[in-house]
């Protein structure tokens, strides 16, 4: 049965409308695979009983006809997604044992299909981090290793357990939250497909918060069609967050294997770095290759304040996380730390819930908004986003449908290897995706290739606002050409 | 710089006067059903943490959605301070550490708010107005409550009056003493009163206010100034400006320089007391909220707005002025609160003549029933005599059936014991007597008893009154006195 969960997400729909195996015997394989995966530490919570559960209710209901979009389908579910009477703690300490009473939109809208919940996934502690090693639940390991090596790689982050849970074949798609490029850089890692939609094009509504006007949810998932088909269920407007936007979801699944002959696509000359790893450089090439190949056209294109972009990405998100992390005050749910006084009670708690990355980033955000620093930072950093968006702006209005780079500046490395003594060391994995947060634009990451060491690596694709479906017509040229890849099995 | 505000009472030092400069921030609780931000109740006296949502709690996740009421009333007051409505405003967050506070933020607008510059016009004694003018009204969220009675070792939280929706309207430092701080508090409670955007409640704290007061020599340059928080009492408003303008007075004539510090109103001592002074203020970090769009309507949902928007106090006066001949005194009177003047224009309404008798219901409003509602110590909305039933003693009063003085009588049976006045003319047998046969011969036995004095009033003129007193004595106060009047002068031949 276990090969069960080496299908892509079409593959298993196909199979459950046609009765070949059940949803519950799909779940089971999943939860299976996760147990003997457990080394990997890609699920913080397994909830194998509510999956059965769910999944023989979904049988019920694809023998009945009358089966959702995702019937029956078993998910992993980033730990930042409240889930009603399941533990939810944004992998911090400071939520302690948080059980939510209410269900985010998001997941809420994939049961509304009939997918099936595995459990909760690991990630950085509030989704900040790149390396999915601040999560108070410890490292997350990446299913690829190098070549000859035992050594254990990230898996990227923040979405790493999604990212890992997905490659490592133990969900057959998992929702993961993207501020920076907490869903594209680890999917370049682990050989995944993961799209960060359009700001609003999901509810945040129920998502713990890190950086409101940067955080975006999307799936990562094993195809380009899979996560098509996983992103029209997480998609639509919302009334309870302001931000969500009011127009029709496509159905984005149409989109896969569309022509894109005639589409101008560009790219960027200031994401050629300066010391860029040269199988980066060549596997970009071969991305414009295909899609040229398919009939697109490629033009050079100028986004002049890249540069900038990741300094104040590093600004507008810790200040916006400093305000968000407020309420973990251990007054009213999560850790509670005791003090003498109200004072002592708070800094207690958030001294002892809060990790090393998360405290900096709260001190570096509260410096950024603070009186005399204000100006000079924020509203600087805030200037410089207006003028990140104009720069995509100005490059769609000359006729670009799409932005091809790489996802990442390199392949997955070692745990414990970056960001020890220099947390900029870190930060610089987002260089290719923070522009996109920052422009709120959707942008989409497809594996494309492989390294010298047999690690995989990404291209990334930038998109129109609310222009998804052309991402995943051009991903699906990347996918088709480059082929899939799946890491060997070592746990 | 106002050229409307009138100079206030200058207070005398050892060094000669000084003027006090004044400026309020006053919170006011906006009337709608559910929170600014939450779906939860906004009802007062619930068991506590019994109005809250997730929400208001900050529940990891939870996002603000606008209340569209809550703009409205805070566009509603905007137009009823006569001030620009910003098309655009935006919401900030005030970022502070209190159990009061679960997000760890209160939303609130700071650099951009719903409503600018307006005015509020107060009417002083003698008189006297001056023009305050409003810096700016926005929209934030209120605090919940700290119980710190419940145990010797814990502090408790009731979050259901966190999140409700406050308009702080903050008023120029245009006001001069404490009288026209009095002044505006009520002026502009009775403002929101009428529009219906605040209950203005003092005592629930639905209105309170910041003073923010500082003294200088008469045109001089701004003094420090020095902030009174929370003050929920008109009355402790203007004892905390007298008691903190003489506090700050002393400091300086004795050479000594205030700090501008925030300070409490002590109202058993009669006396102000620090707080916190600037260096532990809090550094907000005010920041645009990244969960909430910018709060943009068109003139369209403004217009729509002001041509809904009931008629305030100062064009309900002129009205009352102009149609309806009142003294502008007695027309302040009758609109200082909306329920007067609700009872004075039912009182209108039912009046068979109001063209004739506005006037004499003014009076009988003012003097009678409030001075009567005064001496119990009630209120207009628990008037035992109801509008119906005064305009029906001044209706009698206005067709000859009964005298201004009978009147008074008839208002003191209806309210002890209520009825019908008409009926209680009726049944008690207080018509006044217009049938002249039976007013003749009252008068002429009078006459008669009294030779003496009728043969003097023909020197003596102003003697008559003696007489028709006699004879509305006799006639036991029915009968009608300008019939009396004419029947004395023929007979006596004056």
């Amino acid at each position: 049965m276990t090969d069960l969960t080496s299908l892509t997400l079409a593959e298993a729909r196909k199979g459950l409308a046609d009765k070949t195996f059940t949803s519950l015997e799909l779940t089971d394989a999943h939860l299976s695979a996760i147990e003997a995966a457990r080394v990997l530490n890609a699920f913080v919570m397994e909830t194998p009983d509510q999956a059965r559960d769910m999944a023989k209710a979904a049988d019920d209901k694809i023998a009945k006809g009358e089966a959702g979009p995702l019937a029956g389908i078993p998910l992993g579910i980033k730990d930042l997604f409240a889930t009603k009477g399941v533990r939810t703690t944004a992998c911090s300490k400071i939520l302690g044992n948080f059980v939510p009473t209410y269900e985010s939109t998001i997941t809420s809208q994939l049961w509304r299909d009939g997918a099936v919940m595995l459990g909760k996934l690991n990630n950085d502690e509030f989704a900040m981090g790149s390396s999915n090693e601040t999560s108070c639940f410890g490292p997350v390991g990446n299913p690829w290793r190098r070549d000859g090596s035992n050594t254990t790689l990230v898996p990227g982050g923040s979405s790493g357990g999604s990212a890992s849970a997905v490659a490592a074949l133990l969900c057959m798609g998992a929702t993961a939250t993207d501020t920076g490029g907490s869903i594209r850089q680890p999917a370049a890692f682990t050989a995944t497909v993961g799209i960060k939609p359009t700001y609003g094009r999901c509810s945040r509504w129920g998502i713990v918060a890190f950086a409101s006007s940067l955080d975006q949810a999307g799936p990562i998932a094993r195809s380009v069609r899979d996560s098509a088909m996983l992103l029209r269920s997480m998609a639509g407007h919302d009334p309870k967050d302001t931000t969500s936007v009011d127009i029709p979801v496509p159905d984005y699944e149409a989109a896969i294997g569309k022509s894109v002959k005639g589409m101008r696509i560009g790219i960027p000359k200031e994401y050629r770095l300066d010391g860029m790893p040269a199988e980066i450089e060549k596997l970009w090439e071969a991305g414009a290759a295909w899609l040229k190949a398919a009939g697109a056209e490629l033009v050079e294109v100028s986004l002049p304040h890249t540069k900038y972009a990741l300094p104040a990405y590093y600004i507008v998100a810790p200040a916006e996380a400093s305000s968000n992390l407020a309420r973990y005050d251990g007054v009213r749910y999560g850790l509670r730390d005791q003090g003498r006084n109200i004072k002592e009670l708070y800094e207690n708690t958030r001294a002892e819930g809060f990790g090393a990355e998360v405290k900096r980033r709260v001190m570096i955000g509260t410096y950024v908004l603070s009186a005399g620093y204000y100006d000079a930072y924020y509203l600087r950093a805030q200037k410089v986003r207006t003028l990140i968006k104009k720069d995509f702006e100005d490059c769609f209005a000359k006729g670009v449908d799409a932005i091809l780079t790489p996802a990442t500046p390199s392949a997955a490395f070692g745990i414990g290897e970056k960001g020890g003594a220099d947390p900029v060391e870190m930060y610089l994995n987002d260089i290719f995706t923070v522009t996109v947060n920052m422009a709120g634009l959707p942008g989409i990451a497809v594996p494309a290739g492989k390294d010298a060491q047999g690690l995989p690596l990404g291209l990334q694709l930038i998109g129109r606002p609310f222009d998804e479906e052309t991402l995943f017509s051009l991903g699906e040229v990347i996918e088709q050409a480059a082929g899939r890849f799946t890491p060997a099995r070592w746990w | 710089m106002n050229a409307s505000v009138r100079q206030g009472k200058l207070i005398k030092g050892q060094t000669g006067e000084w003027e006090v400069v004044i400026g309020m921030e006053v919170h006011a609780q906006v009337t709608s059903q559910s929170k600014l931000f939450s779906g939860a109740s906004t009802e007062f006296g619930g068991e506590p943490n019994s109005h809250v949502s997730l929400v208001d709690a900050a529940m990891p996740g939870m996002l603000p959605v606008i209340n569209e009421e809550c703009v409205r009333q805070a566009v509603r007051t905007g137009l009823g301070l006569n001030a620009a409505i910003n098309l655009r405003s935006v919401f900030d967050r005030k970022n502070y550490f209190y159990p009061d506070s679960p997000q760890g933020y209160q939303i609130s607008q700071y650099k951009s708010p719903i409503v600018g510059e307006g005015e509020v016009v107060v009417e002083l004694d003698g008189g006297k107005v001056a023009t305050i003018g409003i810096e700016r009204l926005h929209l934030e969220q209120d605090a919940g409550k700290l119980l710190h009675d419940q145990s010797p070792s814990m502090s408790f939280v009731d979050l259901n009056r966190c999140g409700v929706a406050l308009m702080e309207i903050v008023s120029k430092p245009d006001i001069r003493d404490a009288e026209q701080a009095k002044a505006y508090v009520t002026k502009l409670r009775s403002i929101l009163r009428y529009l219906g955007t605040c209950d203005g409640d003092m005592e629930k704290g639905s209105l309170r206010a910041d003073v923010n007061v500082s003294v200088r020599k008469p045109g001089g340059p701004l003094g420090t100034r020095c902030e009174i928080k929370n003050m929920n009492s008109i009355n402790f408003i203007g004892q905390a400006i007298e008691y903190e303008a003489r506090r700050q007075i002393e400091i300086l004539e004795d050479g000594g320089a205030i700090e501008q510090e925030t300070r409490l109103y002590d109202p058993n001592k009669g006396e102000t007391r620090s707080m916190r002074s600037k260096e532990e203020a809090h550094d907000y970090r005010y920041f645009p909220d990244p969960d909430l769009l910018p709060l943009e309507f068109n003139q369209a949902f403004v217009d729509a707005l002001k041509a809904e928007l009931p008629e305030l106090p100062d064009q309900k006066k002129t009205r009352f002025v102009a149609d309806l001949g009142l003294s502008a005194y007695d027309a302040s009177v009758l609109v200082a609160e909306r329920e007067s003047a609700v009872f004075y224009e039912t009182v209108l309404d039912r009046l068979a003549n109001r063209a004739r008798d506005g006037k004499v219901a003014a009076n009988w409003v003012i003097n009678e029933l409030f001075g009567r509602l005064n001496k119990e110590g009630r209120d207009i909305t628990d008037t035992p005599v109801n509008a119906e039933q005064l305009a029906a003693i001044i209706d009698l009063i206005g067709e000859g059936t009964i005298s201004g003085k009978i009147a008074k009588d008839l208002f003191e049976i209806v309210w002890q014991e209520g009825g019908d006045p008409r009926a209680v003319v009726e049944s008690r047998g207080m018509k006044q007597v217009t049938d002249l046969s039976a007013i003749e011969k009252v008068v002429d036995d009078i006459i008669a008893a009294n030779p003496d004095k009728a043969a003097q009033v023909k020197d003596k003129p102003q003697s008559l009154g003696w007489f028709v007193g006699q004879v509305m004595k006799a006639s036991g106060g029915k009968a009608n006195p300008q019939s009396v009047n004419d029947l004395l002068k023929s007979k006596l031949g004056v």
